[in-house]
C-alpha cells in the first residue's frame, strides 16, 4: 500500500447485483478509511443488506470490485474472515445453548483474540454467562451476536441493523458499545434505517436507494446540503375545514410545505419569522391548531428531501 | 528439579485446552448439548424403541402349549382320557356336557356310544376341538390296549432365536438407526439454516468440513448407546440372542448409521423450512418402514418388487443385523449388504455436498 493514500478499510467500485428482477446494487462505490465507523442508511429493500453481503463474501456480486483490507474475496477468503467481525441481520443463535457456550463455540473458529469470558464483560452479559439464550431479552440477544462478532479480535466490524427491533434504552446500550468499539479503533460498516442511530455513530454515511448511493458525507453534511434547517410540522383543522396548501408555501422563511397523513410538513429556512407567518395565516384562515412541533433537519429530513418518502414508509 | 514435571503438566493441559478449544470439539459439543436439551428427541431415540419392543414382545410371547378342555360321561372314560397330559378332563352328566360344549366351555363331549363304542362330540370347523378329538381318540385307543406299529419320539425346539421378538429386536434397531440417522441430521440442519444460522457460521473463518463432520461425530458417539439400550435390552429381558461377535455388530451399526446419515443429509441438503424437510423424509423413510421387512418378513411381498426391496438401505441394515444377531454371520458374509450401504452413503454423501445450501 502506497505510503500517500491513508489505507482503506473497505473500498468498492462499480458494483452492480440484480435479483429477478430487482437492483440491489446499481453501480455502487464506496470508500471507508480506516478506523472510522461508516452507515449504510436506506429504506428496506434499498440494497444495503445485499451491499454488506457482497462486503463480507456471502453473496457474489454480478459485476465490479470489492477490496476489503487491501484483500479480495476471491484470492483471501480464509484470511479475511479471520479479520472481520459480522454480525447478520436476523440471525437467530442456538436457543438451547448458553451464552458462554455460544461465545466458546464462535471463539473456536479464530486464530486470535480474548477468551470468551472478557467478551462477555465486554458486552455486559457476564450475569446471563450461563442462561441459555431462549430466555434472553432481544437487546442482550442483540448484545451477544455483537460478541459474536468481537471475538476474533476484527480489524473491521460488519453490523447489518445492529438496533432493529429494540426498545430505546437497548438502543442506546448497544450504541454505547459501538462508541466503545470505536475508540479502541476498529473500523466498523453498519447497515440501519435509523437516521438517529447514524447521526449519533457514524462519521461518513451513505444513503442508499434502488442500489444506489443518492448522498455521501458526514451526517452534517447532508444535513447542511438540503439547505434547511429546521422542520416544521403541525396539524389543523378536520375534515369539514380543508387548510389551503398554496399561501403556506409562500410564507416567510418557509421554502416548502406539504400535505401528508393528516399533518403538514414544511421546511423553514428561518424559524422565528416562519412560527409567527403560520400562526398568522392559520388565524386568517380560521383553523385551529391541533399539534406544532419543530426540530432541526435530520438526515431523515434529507432523505425524504431527495426522494420524497420517508424511510421507513415500505 | 520440579521444572520438568511442571512442565510435563503444562504441557497436557495445553493439550487438554487445545482439543477443548478445538473448532471440531466445539461443534460436537454443540450437537451434544442441543441433543440432550430436547427432551422429546432422547424420548423418541432411547425409550421409544424400548417401549416398542416391550409392548410387541409382550403381545407375541410364546405361550406354554394349551391345554385343551374337555368332558367325559363315565368316570372309567374320565380316566383314560387323563392319560393324555394334553387335556383337562372334566365329569358331567350327559345332560351338563352338551350344555358345556355349546357354551364353548369344554372342546369336546367324551360319551359312550353302543356297545363298547365311544362318541365324540365336537364342532369340527373349530381346530381346538379337532385336537382334541385327535388328542382324546389317542388316549382311549392306548387305554384300551392300542400298539403303534411305528414307534416314535418327539423333541421340542424353543430356544432364542427362533421366536417373534429375536426377529423383531434386529428389525427395531435398523428402524432406530435410520430415524436417528435422518431425523438427527434433516431437523437439525433445517432448523439452523431456516435460522440462518448456518449463513453465520459460514461467515467465520470455520472450515465448513467441520460442520458436517461433526454430525458425524456426534452420531458416532450416541449410536453406542442407541444400540447399546436396544440390544441390552433385549437380551436382558427376552434373552434375545447376539450370536455374532460385538465387533461386527458395531462395525455394521456405524455403516448403517453413516448410510442413514448420508440419506438425511442429501434430504436436508436444499430444504428452507421444516415443512418441506418433513415431507421429503416421510417420503423417503414411509416406503422403507413398510417395505423393509420391520416387523414382517419382506419376502412376503411379490417377487416382481423383491429387487427394488434388495437394494433399499434399510432392508440392507436389518437383513445385516438379523444375519448378524440371529446367525452369527461375520462382516464377510455380509458383503453384500455393506456394499449396498456404501453405495447409498458414497452417493448421497457425494451429491449432497454439491448441493448443499450454506446460507
Amino acid at each position: 500500500m502506497p505510503e500517500s493514500a491513508p489505507p482503506a478499510a473497505l473500498r468498492i467500485r462499480n458494483l452492480r447485483k440484480t435479483y429477478k428482477d430487482v437492483v440491489a446494487a446499481d453501480g455502487l462505490d464506496l470508500d471507508v478509511p480506516v478506523g472510522e465507523c461508516f452507515g449504510l442508511l436506506g429504506p428496506n429493500g434499498a440494497g444495503k443488506t445485499t451491499t454488506i453481503e457482497i462486503c463480507e463474501g456471502l453473496t457474489a456480486p454480478d459485476s465490479g470490485d470489492v477490496e476489503v483490507l487491501g484483500l479480495h474475496w476471491k484470492t483471501d477468503s480464509d484470511k479475511l474472515r479471520q479479520r472481520l467481525g459480522i454480525q447478520l441481520q436476523e440471525t437467530q443463535l442456538s436457543e438451547k445453548l448458553t451464552v458462554l457456550e455460544t461465545l466458546c463455540l464462535f471463539r473456536s473458529f479464530y486464530h486470535q483474540g480474548p477468551p470468551a469470558e472478557e467478551i462477555i464483560g465486554l458486552v455486559q452479559l457476564e450475569e446471563k454467562r450461563d442462561s441459555r439464550i431462549g430466555g434472553l431479552s432481544g437487546g442482550q440477544k442483540q448484545r451477544l451476536a455483537l460478541a459474536c462478532a468481537l471475538v476474533g479480535e476484527p480489524e473491521l466490524l460488519f453490523l447489518d441493523e445492529p438496533t432493529t427491533g429494540l426498545d430505546p434504552q437497548a438502543r442506546r446500550q448497544l450504541w454505547e458499545l459501538i462508541e466503545q468499539l470505536k475508540l479502541a479503533g476498529r473500523s466498523i460498516v453498519l447497515t440501519t434505517h435509523y437516521m438517529d442511530e447514524a447521526e449519533r455513530l457514524c462519521e461518513h454515511v451513505a444513503i442508499m436507494d434502488h442500489g444506489k448511493t443518492i448522498a455521501l458525507g458526514t451526517p452534517r453534511e447532508l444535513v447542511a446540503s438540503i439547505g434547511v434547517e429546521h422542520v416544521v410540522e403541525f396539524s389543523a383543522g378536520g375534515p369539514g375545514k380543508p387548510l389551503d396548501m398554496e399561501p403556506l408555501k409562500h410564507l416567510e422563511g418557509i421554502r416548502d410545505a406539504k400535505a401528508e397523513n393528516g399533518s403538514v410538513l414544511m421546511q423553514a429556512t428561518k424559524l422565528h419569522l416562519a412560527v409567527p407567518a403560520l400562526l398568522a395565516e392559520l388565524d386568517r384562515q380560521q383553523i385551529p391548531l391541533t399539534e406544532l412541533r419543530t426540530h432541526s433537519a435530520t438526515l431523515e429530513d434529507v432523505f425524504v428531501t431527495l426522494t420524497g418518502r420517508h424511510l421507513r414508509d415500505e | 528439579m520440579n521444572s520438568a514435571p511442571a512442565a510435563a503438566h503444562t504441557q497436557t493441559s495445553t493439550a487438554r485446552s487445545r482439543f477443548a478449544e478445538h473448532p471440531l470439539t466445539q461443534l460436537t459439543l454443540v450437537r451434544f448439548r442441543e441433543f440432550l436439551r430436547e427432551p422429546e428427541a432422547l424420548f423418541w431415540v432411547f425409550v421409544f424403541p424400548i417401549l416398542l419392543a416391550a409392548g410387541l414382545g409382550l403381545a407375541f410371547r410364546n405361550r406354554p402349549p394349551e391345554v385343551l378342555q374337555i368332558g367325559a360321561v363315565t368316570p372309567r372314560l374320565a380316566r383314560s382320557l387323563r392319560a393324555e397330559k394334553l387335556l383337562s378332563v372334566s365329569e358331567f352328566s350327559a345332560e351338563g356336557g352338551l350344555q358345556a360344549l355349546r357354551s364353548g366351555k369344554i372342546a369336546l363331549l367324551a360319551a359312550p356310544g353302543s356297545g363298547s363304542a365311544i362318541v365324540y362330540e365336537y364342532d369340527d370347523t373349530n381346530p381346538e376341538g379337532r385336537t382334541a378329538k385327535m388328542l382324546a381318540d389317542r388316549a382311549v385307543q392306548r387305554a384300551a390296549g392300542r400298539v403303534d406299529p411305528v414307534g416314535s419320539s418327539d423333541r421340542i425346539l424353543r430356544e432364542p432365536g427362533s421366536r417373534y421378538i429375536d426377529f423383531l429386536i434386529p428389525g427395531l434397531l435398523g428402524m432406530n438407526l435410520m430415524g436417528s440417522g435422518i431425523w438427527g441430521m434433516g431437523f437439525t440442519i433445517v432448523d439452523s439454516r431456516r435460522k440462518k444460522l448456518i449463513k453465520r457460521l459460514v461467515a467465520t473463518p470455520m472450515p465448513r468440513h467441520y460442520y458436517l463432520l461433526s454430525f458425524g461425530l456426534s452420531r458416532l458417539l450416541m449410536l453406542v448407546v442407541e444400540v447399546g439400550v436396544l440390544v441390552g435390552f433385549g437380551a436382558l429381558v427376552f434373552k434375545v440372542p447376539v450370536r455374532g461377535s460385538l465387533l461386527d455388530l458395531a462395525v455394521l451399526s456405524l455403516i448403517s448409521s453413516l448410510a442413514f446419515g448420508a440419506v438425511g443429509l442429501l434430504i436436508a441438503s436444499r430444504a428452507q423450512t421444516i415443512e418441506a424437510v418433513s415431507g421429503i423424509m416421510n417420503v423417503v423413510m414411509m416406503p422403507m418402514w413398510i417395505l423393509s421387512g420391520v416387523f414382517f418378513s419382506a419376502q412376503r411381498f411379490p417377487d416382481v418388487i423383491q429387487p427394488v426391496i434388495h437394494v433399499l438401505p434399510l432392508t440392507a441394515v436389518i437383513d445385516a443385523l438379523r444375519a448378524n444377531m440371529l446367525q452369527g454371520a461375520g462382516l464377510v458374509q455380509l458383503a453384500p449388504q455393506l456394499a449396498i450401504l456404501g453405495c447409498w452413503m458414497v452417493v448421497c454423501f457425494t451429491v449432497a455436498l454439491k448441493i448443499f445450501r450454506w446460507r
